[in-house]
């Protein structure tokens, strides 16, 4: 019956779904897909006092010799040369490495309690965790301006409580602290969401037999809990790792001036700098760094659908 | 009972953790004061300025105008490429299609926003206004697809082949039968399309020109430039508008659940 629904739906609707098809392929192929290539190009061009600024690789299909001849690595190896773009690429690294590991501490105890509580009350508590999603991301980071900032609301709540003296003040405020406490808020609901999925699908049944026979509950965790949520962990930790290693916002306003993260020295090279071949070679050094965590999402999420 | 003593410690503290810093923010929007730490009273101030910031205003409606505007074609595409991945099973190129779905949700915003600029200026468009909502629209259209695609996998099929057996066009059926069904899902992802171009602002910064300067670009300036309490008034108004809009959806997909259930409860008392 399927098969036939199948069959006769194309005939009758061929057009109709390959316009379904092609809008939306297309649409992403010219605006997602193409410009990858575009930036691979750029990133081999040299900078040109110009704007755009930077001189075209690329001019008519007469000129693919002149094309293969100009093509130069130089901005690649300016950036494998100079450490502070190495040193750059390295910490975004460890930052989004150390950030999705304190989310995962944070956020699993977050979706287990979710997932454990009663039904009724368990949609109302994920509605909770997405609410502050909505809220935008920049509001957000910019809140705990004001409270990490020296004479901020915590340096205030600390003196009153008397753990601080009334000289001193919170020094947390543009250090690589900051950064973790903006990451870890903003990324959160990324991450609890994925684990609760996973934990909310578990079959209790299975913690109440080991429980039956005489598995303490803390083993049971590791032995049963733990591994049936992995797809959830791993979701989570990619959803969270991926776009924090190319974090901008996070870094620009929590982080200090000798903090070193890849998304910010693209933007400086882009907008500051204005040399927009380095700043496409630095993007796709970190696409290429991303390429595997991004692969196993997808993975993750194609088993999922 | 110990774990649930547990469990109800480490939800307080993770809400208190999520919601804290937005309820000082609010709280702090309505200080006489300047200064962050002092309490000077309670005052309206701040959305006076606010108001009067032609600047801020301006970059409002711009922000207001390319949401409404990506958000819609971002769902019309978003339920399209959603219909294609889950309705018409294999066609060529369908790896690449689901990979292009799923890869921007995870791909760092300074990587989309670049390489977007580069296809700009490679086709020689001036970037403004209609540049930032093509950008927008080709982000959160993934997020739309995601979200409908989730629908459409737990949608019972046997309405939609009933239609088209009675020999209903598939077009047809489409806005007759199908849309009407997963209206809920296609509103969240309106929604959520909505909030996430209001929100942005790497890719706008990257892909907009003169004169479409969007509320996130101008709060980011100011920031940078300091605490100000006009920001904390317009952020409270984003707060206070998100917050109306989600309930009223969630309200409007329980009701939506509710009577699906009803209907169904009644298509199976009704002898045949």
């Amino acid at each position: 019956m399927a098969v036939a629904q199948d069959s006769d739906g194309q005939g009758k609707g061929g057009l109709g779904r390959v316009f379904v098809v092609a809008l939306p392929y297309l649409w992403l192929v010219l605006f997602f897909v193409a410009p990858f290539f575009i930036i691979f190009k750029i990133s081999l061009s040299d900078t040109a006092i110009a704007l755009p600024p930077y001189t075209p690789v690329f001019e008519g299909f007469g000129a693919i010799q002149d094309f293969v001849s100009q093509l130069d690595i130089e901005n690649y190896v300016f950036l494998t040369d100079d450490p502070l773009y190495v040193k750059a690429y390295l910490s975004s690294l460890r930052i989004a490495a150390i950030s999705t590991m304190l989310l995962l501490l944070i956020g699993y105890p977050i979706a287990l309690a979710m997932a454990r509580a009663s039904a009724s009350i368990r949609p109302t508590l994920v509605m909770m965790v997405i609410l502050p999603f909505w809220t935008s991301f920049l509001i957000r980071v910019y809140a705990w301006i004001g409270i990490l900032k020296p004479d901020g609301l915590l340096t205030l709540l600390l003196q009153a409580v008397g753990v601080m003296g009334p000289e001193d003040q919170v020094q947390i405020f543009r250090t690589d602290t900051a950064i973790f406490i903006g990451i870890v808020y903003s990324y959160l609901p990324f991450m609890v969401l994925p684990l609760y999925a996973a934990l909310e699908k578990m079959d209790n049944t299975l913690l109440e037999a080991a429980n039956d026979l005489g598995c303490p509950p803390l083993k049971a965790f590791w032995r049963i809990t733990f591994p049936l949520s992995l797809p959830g962990v791993i979701a989570g930790s990619m959803i969270c790792f991926i776009p924090i290693t190319g974090e901008f916002v996070i870094p620009d306003l929590l982080g200090g001036a000798d903090t070193l993260m890849i998304g910010k020295t693209l933007w400086t090279e882009f907008f500051g700098n204005r040399d927009w071949p380095l700043a496409s070679a630095v993007a796709v050094i970190l696409l290429i760094l991303l390429v595997i965590p991004i692969m196993i999402f997808q993975n993750q999420q194609k088993k999922v659908a | 009972m110990k774990s649930s003593r547990f469990d109800a410690t480490v939800l307080t503290l993770g809400f208190a953790f999520l919601y804290i810093p937005i309820v000082i923010l609010i709280v702090y929007s309505f200080n006489a004061s300047r200064l962050v730490t002092v309490w000077g009273g309670f005052s309206l101030h701040w959305y006076q300025t606010m108001w009067s910031n032609q600047g801020l205003m301006d970059a409002a409606w711009v922000t207001a105008r390319v949401g409404l505007l990506s958000a819609t074609l971002g769902t019309v595409l978003g339920t399209m490429a959603a219909m294609a991945l889950v309705r018409y099973g294999r066609f060529p190129g369908r790896m690449l299609f689901s990979g292009m779905i799923y890869a921007p949700l995870v791909m760092p915003e300074v990587i989309t926003g670049l390489s977007m600029l580069l296809l700009f200026v490679a086709l020689g468009v001036d970037r403004g206004f209609w540049t930032v909502v093509v950008a927008h629209t080709t982000f959160t259209m993934c997020y739309v697809a995601i979200v409908v695609q989730s629908r459409l996998l737990t949608f019972d099929r046997s309405l939609e082949e009933a239609a088209l057996d009675l020999g209903c066009p598939p077009v047809k059926t489409f806005f007759r039968i199908t849309l009407p069904l997963i209206f809920p899902a296609v509103i969240a992802g309106w929604m959520l399309a909505f909030t996430l171009s209001l929100d942005d602002l790497v890719i706008a910064s990257f892909t907009t020109g003169p004169g479409a300067t969007t509320l996130p670009i101008k709060i980011y300036s100011q920031v940078r430039l300091g605490v100000t309490p006009e920001i904390n008034a317009i952020c409270t108004i984003l707060i206070g508008l998100v917050t109306i809009g989600v309930i009223i959806a969630s309200l409007n997909t329980k009701r939506a659940e509710l009577r699906r259930v009803h209907d169904e409860h009644m298509a199976l008392r009704t002898p045949s």
